[in-house]
Protein backbone atom coordinates (compact mmCIF):
# COMPACT_ATOMS: atom_id res chain seq x y z
CA UNK A 1 0.00 0.00 0.00
CA UNK A 2 1.73 3.34 -1.02
CA UNK A 3 -0.87 5.69 -0.55
CA UNK A 4 -1.70 7.24 3.27
CA UNK A 5 -4.96 6.96 4.60
CA UNK A 6 -4.90 10.56 5.64
CA UNK A 7 -4.30 11.11 2.40
CA UNK A 8 -7.29 8.83 0.37
CA UNK A 9 -9.74 10.45 3.66
CA UNK A 10 -9.12 13.78 2.30
CA UNK A 11 -10.00 12.89 -1.51
CA UNK A 12 -13.50 13.52 -1.64
CA UNK A 13 -14.25 10.66 -3.31
CA UNK A 14 -13.57 8.57 -0.06
CA UNK A 15 -14.74 11.17 2.27
CA UNK A 16 -16.59 10.17 5.41
CA UNK A 17 -16.00 6.46 5.05
CA UNK A 18 -14.76 4.69 7.94
CA UNK A 19 -10.95 3.30 8.67
CA UNK A 20 -11.79 -0.04 7.34
CA UNK A 21 -13.43 1.00 4.37
CA UNK A 22 -10.35 3.51 3.67
CA UNK A 23 -8.04 0.35 4.47
CA UNK A 24 -9.60 -1.80 2.18
CA UNK A 25 -9.44 0.87 -0.46
CA UNK A 26 -5.50 2.25 0.06
CA UNK A 27 -4.74 -2.04 -0.79
CA UNK A 28 -5.72 -1.25 -4.79
CA UNK A 29 -4.03 2.67 -4.68
CA UNK A 30 -0.59 2.65 -6.46
CA UNK A 31 1.46 5.62 -6.64
CA UNK A 32 3.23 7.48 -10.21
CA UNK A 33 5.86 10.52 -9.88
CA UNK A 34 6.34 12.71 -12.61
CA UNK A 35 8.27 15.59 -13.52
CA UNK A 36 7.64 18.95 -14.95
CA UNK A 37 6.12 18.69 -18.94
CA UNK A 38 5.85 14.77 -18.22
CA UNK A 39 2.39 13.66 -20.10
CA UNK A 40 0.54 11.62 -17.59
CA UNK A 41 -2.33 10.71 -19.99
CA UNK A 42 -2.81 11.00 -23.45
CA UNK A 43 -6.44 12.18 -25.19
CA UNK A 44 -7.72 9.01 -27.02
CA UNK A 45 -5.47 6.39 -25.28
CA UNK A 46 -7.93 3.64 -23.40
CA UNK A 47 -8.61 4.90 -19.74
CA UNK A 48 -6.73 2.95 -17.54
CA UNK A 49 -7.45 4.36 -13.88
CA UNK A 50 -8.97 7.65 -11.69
CA UNK A 51 -6.11 9.36 -10.44
CA UNK A 52 -5.58 11.70 -7.27
CA UNK A 53 -2.85 14.37 -7.30
CA UNK A 54 -1.03 14.21 -3.70
CA UNK A 55 1.25 16.70 -4.25
CA UNK A 56 2.26 19.50 -7.45
CA UNK A 57 -0.77 20.22 -9.55
CA UNK A 58 -1.29 18.55 -12.83
CA UNK A 59 -2.71 20.51 -16.19
CA UNK A 60 -6.11 18.81 -17.95
CA UNK A 61 -6.22 19.80 -21.26
CA UNK A 62 -7.32 19.30 -24.97
CA UNK A 63 -5.15 19.90 -27.99
CA UNK A 64 -6.97 20.92 -31.42
CA UNK A 65 -5.50 19.56 -34.82
CA UNK A 66 -3.90 22.98 -35.86
CA UNK A 67 -1.58 22.81 -32.05
CA UNK A 68 -4.14 25.32 -30.29
CA UNK A 69 -4.31 23.90 -26.72
CA UNK A 70 -7.51 24.05 -24.32
CA UNK A 71 -6.98 23.95 -20.72
CA UNK A 72 -10.03 22.40 -19.00
CA UNK A 73 -8.32 22.64 -15.04
CA UNK A 74 -5.48 22.77 -13.11
CA UNK A 75 -5.82 19.69 -10.58
CA UNK A 76 -4.18 20.54 -7.24
CA UNK A 77 -3.54 18.17 -4.06
CA UNK A 78 -6.72 16.10 -3.22
CA UNK A 79 -8.35 16.91 -6.77
CA UNK A 80 -8.88 14.14 -8.69
CA UNK A 81 -8.41 13.85 -13.26
CA UNK A 82 -9.54 11.24 -15.47
CA UNK A 83 -13.11 10.89 -14.21
CA UNK A 84 -15.93 10.39 -16.39
CA UNK A 85 -13.84 8.10 -19.32
CA UNK A 86 -13.56 5.69 -15.71
CA UNK A 87 -16.86 5.98 -15.28
CA UNK A 88 -18.34 6.07 -18.73
CA UNK A 89 -16.29 3.61 -20.41
CA UNK A 90 -13.64 4.46 -23.30
CA UNK A 91 -11.04 6.70 -23.83
CA UNK A 92 -9.51 9.23 -22.13
CA UNK A 93 -11.25 12.87 -22.91
CA UNK A 94 -8.56 15.26 -22.40
CA UNK A 95 -4.63 14.73 -21.62
CA UNK A 96 -2.97 15.91 -18.49
CA UNK A 97 0.83 17.14 -17.92
CA UNK A 98 2.71 18.01 -14.80
CA UNK A 99 3.04 21.23 -14.32
CA UNK A 100 5.88 20.89 -11.72
CA UNK A 101 7.24 17.92 -9.82
CA UNK A 102 3.70 15.95 -8.94
CA UNK A 103 3.01 12.85 -7.08
CA UNK A 104 -0.54 11.38 -8.10
CA UNK A 105 -2.31 8.51 -6.36
CA UNK A 106 -4.16 6.22 -8.69
CA UNK A 107 -6.58 3.45 -8.72
CA UNK A 108 -7.50 0.81 -12.21
CA UNK A 109 -10.97 1.30 -13.49
CA UNK A 110 -11.46 -2.70 -12.46
CA UNK A 111 -10.40 -2.20 -8.85
CA UNK A 112 -12.86 0.99 -8.68
CA UNK A 113 -15.83 -0.36 -9.98
CA UNK A 114 -15.27 -3.46 -7.85
CA UNK A 115 -14.98 -1.35 -4.55
CA UNK A 116 -17.68 0.69 -5.35
CA UNK A 117 -20.14 -2.80 -5.75
CA UNK A 118 -18.77 -3.97 -2.32
CA UNK A 119 -19.16 -0.03 -0.36
CA UNK A 120 -22.21 1.15 -1.91
CA UNK A 121 -21.66 4.23 -0.15
CA UNK A 122 -19.22 5.34 -2.22
CA UNK A 123 -21.33 6.33 -4.80
CA UNK A 124 -22.61 9.16 -3.44
CA UNK A 125 -19.39 10.48 -3.32
CA UNK A 126 -19.24 9.60 -6.88
CA UNK A 127 -21.98 12.02 -7.95
CA UNK A 128 -21.12 14.53 -5.63
CA UNK A 129 -17.52 14.53 -7.64
CA UNK A 130 -19.00 14.55 -10.90
CA UNK A 131 -21.56 17.15 -10.16
CA UNK A 132 -18.84 19.67 -9.26
CA UNK A 133 -17.11 18.54 -12.40
CA UNK A 134 -20.49 19.47 -14.65
CA UNK A 135 -20.35 22.52 -12.79
CA UNK A 136 -17.15 23.55 -13.51
CA UNK A 137 -17.47 22.60 -17.34
CA UNK A 138 -20.43 24.88 -17.15
CA UNK A 139 -18.76 27.64 -15.92
CA UNK A 140 -15.46 27.58 -18.60
CA UNK A 141 -18.59 27.41 -21.06
CA UNK A 142 -20.34 30.53 -19.46
CA UNK A 143 -16.81 32.51 -19.69
CA UNK A 144 -15.57 31.47 -22.93
CA UNK A 145 -19.17 32.21 -24.31
CA UNK A 146 -20.44 35.66 -21.96
CA UNK A 147 -16.88 37.02 -20.34
CA UNK A 148 -14.36 39.72 -22.00
CA UNK A 149 -11.35 38.37 -22.31
CA UNK A 150 -9.82 41.04 -19.16
CA UNK A 151 -12.93 39.83 -17.52
CA UNK A 152 -11.41 36.17 -18.30
CA UNK A 153 -8.03 36.85 -16.55
CA UNK A 154 -9.51 38.57 -13.75
CA UNK A 155 -11.55 35.51 -12.74
CA UNK A 156 -8.50 33.33 -13.56
CA UNK A 157 -6.08 35.12 -11.32
CA UNK A 158 -9.22 35.38 -8.66
CA UNK A 159 -9.35 31.50 -8.76
CA UNK A 160 -5.49 30.42 -8.90
CA UNK A 161 -4.28 33.43 -5.81
CA UNK A 162 -2.36 31.52 -3.13
CA UNK A 163 -0.92 33.66 -0.04
CA UNK A 164 2.79 33.30 -1.54
CA UNK A 165 2.91 30.07 0.35
CA UNK A 166 4.58 28.52 -2.79
CA UNK A 167 1.43 25.68 -2.78
CA UNK A 168 -0.55 27.27 -5.56
CA UNK A 169 1.11 26.20 -9.26
CA UNK A 170 3.06 28.92 -11.12
CA UNK A 171 1.42 29.71 -14.26
CA UNK A 172 2.96 30.99 -17.70
CA UNK A 173 1.10 33.28 -20.06
CA UNK A 174 0.91 30.56 -22.29
CA UNK A 175 -0.79 28.67 -19.87
CA UNK A 176 -3.58 31.47 -18.71
CA UNK A 177 -4.42 31.63 -22.50
CA UNK A 178 -4.96 28.55 -22.76
CA UNK A 179 -7.17 28.08 -19.83
CA UNK A 180 -9.63 30.92 -20.82
CA UNK A 181 -9.29 30.47 -24.57
CA UNK A 182 -7.67 33.27 -25.72
CA UNK A 183 -4.32 34.37 -27.41
CA UNK A 184 -0.80 34.60 -25.16
CA UNK A 185 -0.95 38.47 -26.47
CA UNK A 186 -4.26 38.73 -25.23
CA UNK A 187 -2.83 37.81 -21.85
CA UNK A 188 -0.12 40.14 -22.02
CA UNK A 189 -2.65 43.01 -22.57
CA UNK A 190 -5.37 42.16 -19.89
CA UNK A 191 -2.08 42.11 -17.45
CA UNK A 192 -1.11 45.77 -18.44
CA UNK A 193 -5.32 46.90 -18.11
CA UNK A 194 -5.80 45.41 -14.91
CA UNK A 195 -2.40 46.91 -13.99
CA UNK A 196 -3.77 50.19 -15.21
CA UNK A 197 -7.11 49.79 -13.24
CA UNK A 198 -5.05 49.30 -9.82
CA UNK A 199 -6.21 45.69 -9.66
CA UNK A 200 -2.43 43.75 -9.58
CA UNK A 201 0.79 44.98 -9.80
CA UNK A 202 3.49 42.14 -11.56
CA UNK A 203 6.79 42.28 -9.95
CA UNK A 204 8.82 39.75 -12.04
CA UNK A 205 7.34 36.43 -11.70
CA UNK A 206 4.92 37.59 -9.23
CA UNK A 207 0.96 38.66 -9.92
CA UNK A 208 -0.02 40.49 -7.01
CA UNK A 209 -3.37 40.97 -6.27
CA UNK A 210 -3.40 44.45 -4.83
CA UNK A 211 -7.31 45.86 -5.17
CA UNK A 212 -9.17 42.31 -4.56
CA UNK A 213 -12.61 44.23 -4.97
CA UNK A 214 -11.73 45.99 -7.78
CA UNK A 215 -10.66 42.71 -9.35
CA UNK A 216 -13.66 41.31 -8.84
CA UNK A 217 -15.81 43.98 -10.77
CA UNK A 218 -13.49 43.70 -13.62
CA UNK A 219 -14.05 39.80 -13.56
CA UNK A 220 -17.74 40.08 -12.56
CA UNK A 221 -18.00 38.36 -9.61
CA UNK A 222 -19.99 39.32 -6.41
CA UNK B 1 18.77 33.43 -5.46
CA UNK B 2 15.88 34.93 -7.67
CA UNK B 3 13.61 32.56 -10.05
CA UNK B 4 14.79 32.19 -13.67
CA UNK B 5 12.91 30.82 -16.63
CA UNK B 6 13.09 27.15 -16.92
CA UNK B 7 14.72 25.29 -19.80
CA UNK B 8 14.05 22.11 -20.74
CA UNK B 9 16.76 20.78 -22.15
CA UNK B 10 15.13 17.79 -23.51
CA UNK B 11 12.95 19.98 -25.85
CA UNK B 12 15.69 22.49 -26.49
CA UNK B 13 17.27 22.43 -30.19
CA UNK B 14 20.04 24.88 -29.37
CA UNK B 15 18.78 27.16 -31.98
CA UNK B 16 19.73 30.06 -29.81
CA UNK B 17 16.55 32.19 -30.87
CA UNK B 18 16.00 33.31 -27.31
CA UNK B 19 19.64 34.10 -26.03
CA UNK B 20 19.29 36.60 -29.13
CA UNK B 21 16.52 38.38 -28.36
CA UNK B 22 17.48 38.80 -25.29
CA UNK B 23 16.95 42.08 -24.10
CA UNK B 24 18.28 41.59 -20.10
CA UNK B 25 21.84 39.64 -21.41
CA UNK B 26 20.79 37.49 -18.65
CA UNK B 27 20.88 34.35 -21.25
CA UNK B 28 23.50 33.54 -24.19
CA UNK B 29 24.26 30.29 -26.27
CA UNK B 30 27.29 28.79 -26.31
CA UNK B 31 28.41 28.48 -30.15
CA UNK B 32 26.93 25.06 -30.14
CA UNK B 33 23.65 26.77 -29.42
CA UNK B 34 23.43 25.63 -26.37
CA UNK B 35 21.56 28.37 -24.10
CA UNK B 36 22.55 28.87 -19.99
CA UNK B 37 20.87 31.62 -17.40
CA UNK B 38 24.77 33.21 -16.42
CA UNK B 39 23.12 36.47 -15.25
CA UNK B 40 20.40 35.51 -12.94
CA UNK B 41 19.88 38.78 -11.65
CA UNK B 42 19.71 40.61 -14.95
CA UNK B 43 16.88 38.72 -15.92
CA UNK B 44 13.71 41.10 -15.47
CA UNK B 45 11.38 38.27 -16.41
CA UNK B 46 9.91 39.74 -19.71
CA UNK B 47 8.96 36.30 -20.91
CA UNK B 48 10.12 36.79 -24.51
CA UNK B 49 12.68 34.11 -24.71
CA UNK B 50 9.72 32.24 -24.16
CA UNK B 51 7.40 33.62 -26.41
CA UNK B 52 10.01 32.92 -29.16
CA UNK B 53 10.69 30.19 -28.35
CA UNK B 54 9.99 27.26 -31.65
CA UNK B 55 9.98 24.42 -29.14
CA UNK B 56 8.20 25.49 -26.11
CA UNK B 57 11.26 24.38 -24.70
CA UNK B 58 11.36 27.87 -21.98
CA UNK B 59 9.37 28.95 -19.61
CA UNK B 60 8.58 31.72 -17.06
CA UNK B 61 5.81 30.66 -14.54
CA UNK B 62 3.92 33.55 -12.51
CA UNK B 63 3.41 33.23 -9.26
CA UNK B 64 -0.07 34.58 -8.61
CA UNK B 65 -0.46 36.18 -4.84
CA UNK B 66 -2.88 38.42 -3.15
CA UNK B 67 -1.04 41.35 -1.56
CA UNK B 68 -1.28 41.28 2.27
CA UNK B 69 -2.44 44.60 3.90
CA UNK B 70 -0.70 46.07 6.83
CA UNK B 71 -3.62 45.77 9.12
CA UNK B 72 -4.01 42.48 8.11
CA UNK B 73 -1.20 41.34 10.09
Amino acid sequence: MTATLDFISSVPYFAGLDGPVLKAIGRHVFERKAERGEILLFEGHPTDALYFVVAGAVKVFKTSADGKEQIFSIIRPGDSFNDVPVFSGGVNLTSAEALGPVVVNGIKKTDLEAVIREYPQLAQNVIRVLSRKVQELVSLVEDLSFRHVTGRVAKMLLEYAGDGDGERPRLTQQEMAAMIGTAREMVGRSLKSLEEEGAIRVERNRIIITDLAALRELAGVA
Amino acid sequence: MADMPIIDHDKCQQCGLCASICACGALVADEKGSVSIIEVEKCGWCTLCELVCPYGAISCPFEIVIERKPDQD
